[in-house]
C-alpha cells in the first residue's frame, strides 16, 4: 500500500474539517469502545495480573521465536498444511498468487486481514486477474468505496450510515432503488444476501490470524460476524497470512491472551467466534478446505527483534491504543496515511516503511499515556515514540527552523546563570503585559499555538526565584 | 520458498544474539510444550460448583443473546425444537448433525417436523448440532469438526440449536482443553468457540445480530448427563 505519511499535517487538516467523520469520532469517544473496555475491566478482578502475564507470553516467545516458528512449521506440516515463508510484502503476495493459480481460482473472499494490507493484496491480486471480495461488512463497505480502513478492529468507522446508503445504492445493481436503506439492520442484511452469493462461489478463502500455536501448528481468528469462518469453510482452498510475531507457545497461552484481546478491543467478555484451525480437511469430513497454507510474513519484524522497538512485536492488534488516543479521536485513522493508525501504527510505522517516510507519526502525539495505560500487554509507547522523534532529529530529518530553535534553547539551557535570567526577565515582562486578563490571545511567533487558544500568562516571576527565596527564608 | 526461510531465521538469530538454541533451554521449552501448564485463570468461575457453574454459563449466554430451554432429557428434543420453531415464526424443517450423540433423539415422534442429516448447503435455515463443551466464565459453546459434526452447521443456517448436556459444562477455556486432549484423538480441523450469535456493530457501533453467521443460537440445556445418556 502507497503511504500518504508524509503529507500528514494536510490528511490531519482534511480530517479535523470532515464532518462525518468528526461526527463518528465523536460517537465512539462517548460510550464506545472505551466506556466499553472500562466495564469490562472492572468485572474481571485479574485483568490487571493478566496485562503482566500477557507481556511475559510473548516476550517469552520472541526470546525463543527461532525455536517456536521451526516447531509451528512442522506441526503445521504433520496436519497436512503448507507454510510459505516470505521476507518481503513482494515474496507473501507472489506465494499467495502462485496458490491462486494453481487451482484457477477466480474470486477469493477474505476475512478481515491488517498483514493483507500491509502486503497490498487486494490491488495485487485484481492486478494479476483475481477479483479480491472482502466479506467482513466494515472491509466491504470501504472496499466498495476504494478507502483504506481507518481503524484496526472497525475499519468503516468513519463513515456515518447515510453515506454506507448512498455507497450501496451506487454498487449494488438490480436492486429497487427506492428500498429503504435508513437502518443500519437494512444495510447489514443487503451485505448479507449480496456476500452470501460471493462466499458460496468463491476459489480460495484468504484469513489472517490473531494467534499461530506452535504447540499444534494451529491459526486462530477471532470475528464477531462469522465472515471469517464462512471465508475458510467453504472453498477448497484456505490461505492464512500472518506475521511472525503473531506465535505463542500453547493453547493456554492464546486462552491467557483471548482473556485480554476481546475486553481490550470492543469490552466484550469474549468475541463471538474464536476459531482454531489445524491443517485442511480430515478423512471422511463432509467440509472444509482440501488445501490449508499459511503465507508467513517478516516484513522488517525480525530486524526489530531485540532492539528499541522490539516491544512493538508483542502487540496483539486489539486497538486500545488508538481508542484511547485524543489525536487519533480528534483526526481519524485516515490522517496517519498507511495501514497502522494510531499510537501503535506511530510506532510501527516508522519501524516498517522508514522514519524518512512516516517521521511525522511519532510527532502526532502529545505523549499524555493513555495507550500504555491500557494497552493489555503493557507496550511503552510514548516510550518509543519519544525514541522515533530522537532517531528522526540525529537523521537530521526535522525542519531547520525547528532545530536552529531547539539547538538555541539547548545552548541555553546548558548555561544557568543566563537561562535564569532570561527566564526571569521573560516571566516578569510576560506576566505584566499579561495585565488583569491573565492570558493571550496573540503572541509574536506562536500563532500556531494562539490561533485556536489562549496562552495564560505567566505570574510575574519565575519558579527558580519563588524557589530561592523560599530556601533563603527557611535559612533564616 | 526455503531461502526466505533460512534468512528468515538467520535475521531473528542475529538479533537474539545468538546461535541455535543452547540443548538445555531447547529441552526446557519441549517440556514446557508436552506438559501445557496453565497461566494465572480467573477465579469467577473456578470457585463454582457444578450448579454454580451452569447458572453462571446461563447468565453469561443470555446476556450475549443466546437463548436456552432447559428439558430434562433427549428424548424431548423433538417437541421443544417444534415449539421454539413455530415461537419464532420458522418452518418447520432443520438439517441436523449425522452424530450418534444425537441418534436418540425420537424425531419420529413429531411427523411435523422434516429432519434431513448431513453438512448445511446454502438454502438450509435451521441446524442442530450437539457441542463438546459449555464454558461457564464467558458463556461460550465450544464446538468440535469430525465427519459426524460438520462445521457448516455452525455458520450458514440463520437459526443455530445447539444440545448442550448439564455434565459438558465446565470453568473455562483451560478445562475445555484439557478435556479435549484427554480424547487422545488427534487434534480436530476447527475448533469452534461461539459466544451468542453473530454480530456486527460495523456500521455506527450499532450492534445488528446475523451478520453473516447466525441470527440466532438457541441451546437446550439438558438436564440428563452425556454420559448416563
Amino acid at each position: 500500500m502507497l503511504a500518504t505519511s508524509r503529507s500528514f499535517e494536510a490528511n490531519a487538516r482534511a480530517g479535523l474539517a470532515d464532518a462525518n467523520l468528526q461526527r463518528a469520532l465523536g460517537r465512539m469517544q462517548q460510550g464506545g469502545f472505551p466506556l466499553h473496555r472500562r466495564r469490562a475491566v472492572e468485572r474481571l478482578p485479574e485483568f490487571e495480573a493478566l496485562r503482566e502475564v500477557g507481556r511475559s507470553i510473548k516476550e517469552h516467545t520472541l526470546a525463543h521465536l527461532d525455536f517456536y516458528l521451526e516447531l509451528y512449521e512442522a506441526r503445521v506440516t504433520a496436519s497436512g498444511g503448507t507454510v510459505h515463508w516470505a521476507r518481503t510484502p513482494t515474496e507473501a503476495c507472489a506465494a499467495v498468487l502462485q496458490i491462486c493459480r494453481s487451482v484457477e481460482a477466480r474470486t477469493v473472499t477474505k476475512g478481515k486481514s491488517m498483514i493483507a494490507e500491509e502486503i497490498g493484496l487486494n490491488d495485487f491480486l485484481e492486478r494479476s486477474g483475481v477479483t479480491p471480495v472482502e466479506t467482513d461488512l466494515g472491509e466491504y463497505i470501504i472496499q466498495l468505496r476504494h478507502e483504506p480502513p481507518s481503524h484496526l478492529i472497525a475499519p468503516a468507522i468513519h463513515l456515518m450510515k447515510e453515506q454506507v446508503a448512498a455507497t450501496f445504492r451506487a454498487e449494488h445493481q438490480g436492486l429497487d432503488p427506492e428500498r429503504p436503506l435508513a437502518e443500519a439492520r437494512q444495510l447489514c442484511d443487503e451485505a448479507r444476501a449480496i456476500l452470501r452469493t460471493r462466499f458460496l462461489a468463491a476459489d480460495v478463502g484468504i484469513t489472517g490470524a490473531n494467534f499461530l500455536v506452535a504447540e499444534t501448528g494451529s491459526s486462530i481468528i477471532v470475528t464477531n460476524e462469522g465472515n471469517g469462518d464462512l471465508t475458510q469453510t467453504l472453498p477448497r482452498v484456505h490461505i492464512v497470512v500472518a506475521s511472525l510475531e503473531k506465535l505463542v507457545p500453547t493453547h493456554e497461552d492464546a486462552a491467557t491472551l483471548l482473556r485480554l484481546l476481546a475486553r481490550s478491543a470492543t469490552g466484550q467478555e469474549f468475541s463471538t467466534y474464536t476459531t482454531v484451525s489445524t491443517g485442511p480437511r480430515q478423512e471422511g469430513d463432509l467440509d472444509g478446505p482440501e488445501q490449508y497454507h499459511v503465507v508467513l510474513l517478516d516484513n522488517g519484524r525480525s530486524a526489530l527483534l531485540g532492539g528499541e522497538f522490539h516491544d512493538m512485536l508483542r502487540c496483539i492488534r486489539c486497538a486500545a491504543c488508538i481508542n484511547h488516543c485524543p489525536v487519533y479521536g480528534a483526526i481519524g485513522g485516515h490522517a496517519y496515511g498507511w495501514v497502522y493508525p494510531g499510537p501503535m501504527g506511530s510506532v510501527l510505522t516508522p519501524g516498517l516503511i522508514g522514519v524518512a517516510e512516516a517521521g511525522h507519526l511519532p510527532n502526532a502525539s502529545t505523549l499524555c499515556g493513555r495507550c500504555e495505560s491500557v494497552c493489555p500487554v503493557k507496550i511503552p509507547l510514548p516510550k518509543m515514540l519519544r525514541r522515533w522523534r530522537e532517531r528522526e532529529y540525529e537523521a537530521k530529518l526535522t525542519k531547520p527552523a525547528y532545530r536552529a530553535g531547539l539547538g538555541l534553547w539547548v545552548w541555553v539551557a546548558r548555561r544557568p546563570a543566563l537561562y535564569h535570567a532570561i527566564a526571569e526577565a521573560a516571566s516578569r515582562v510576560l506576566g505584566w503585559a499579561g495585565g488583569r486578563r491573565g492570558r493571550f490571545r496573540a503572541l509574536p511567533l506562536a500563532a500556531g499555538w494562539t490561533s485556536v487558544r489562549d496562552m495564560p500568562a505567566p505570574e510575574g516571576r519565575s519558579f527558580h526565584s519563588l524557589w530561592a527565596a523560599r530556601q533563603r527564608r527557611a535559612a533564616r | 520458498m526455503s531461502e526466505a526461510r533460512t534468512a528468515i531465521l538467520a535475521g531473528i538469530r542475529r538479533s537474539l544474539k545468538r546461535g541455535s538454541l543452547d540443548a538445555a533451554v531447547e529441552t526446557q521449552l519441549r517440556e514446557r510444550l508436552a506438559a501445557p501448564r496453565r497461566n494465572l485463570v480467573p477465579a469467577r468461575a473456578t470457585a463454582l460448583d457444578e450448579a454454580g457453574r451452569i447458572d453462571l454459563f446461563v447468565a453469561m449466554a443470555e446476556e450475549v443473546q443466546a437463548s436456552m430451554t432447559r428439558i430434562a432429557a433427549l428424548e424431548h428434543v423433538p417437541d421443544e425444537v417444534a415449539r421454539y420453531l413455530a415461537a419464532e415464526n420458522l418452518p418447520a424443517e432443520l438439517v441436523a448433525a449425522p452424530d450418534p450423540a444425537l441418534a436418540r433423539i425420537p424425531w419420529a415422534a413429531t411427523p411435523l417436523l422434516r429432519v434431513r442429516h448431513g453438512r448445511a448447503e446454502g438454502g438450509d435455515a435451521v441446524s442442530l448440532t450437539p457441542c463438546f463443551a459449555g464454558l461457564a466464565e464467558t458463556g461460550t459453546l465450544m464446538l468440535v469438526s469430525s465427519p459426524q459434526t460438520p462445521t457448516t452447521l455452525n455458520f450458514l443456517p440463520d437459526t443455530h440449536i445447539v444440545v448442550l448436556h448439564r455434565d459438558q459444562v465446565v470453568a473455562g477455556y483451560e478445562d475445555a482443553w484439557d478435556r479435549l486432549r484427554a480424547t487422545g484423538d488427534r487434534l480436530p480441523r476447527v475448533v469452534n468457540f461461539i459466544t451468542g450469535p453473530s454480530r456486527t456493530a460495523d456500521i455506527e457501533q450499532q450492534i445488528v445480530l446475523g451478520a453473516h453467521g447466525p441470527r440466532r443460537l438457541h441451546i437446550l440445556l439438558i438436564e440428563d448427563g452425556q454420559t448416563s445418556a
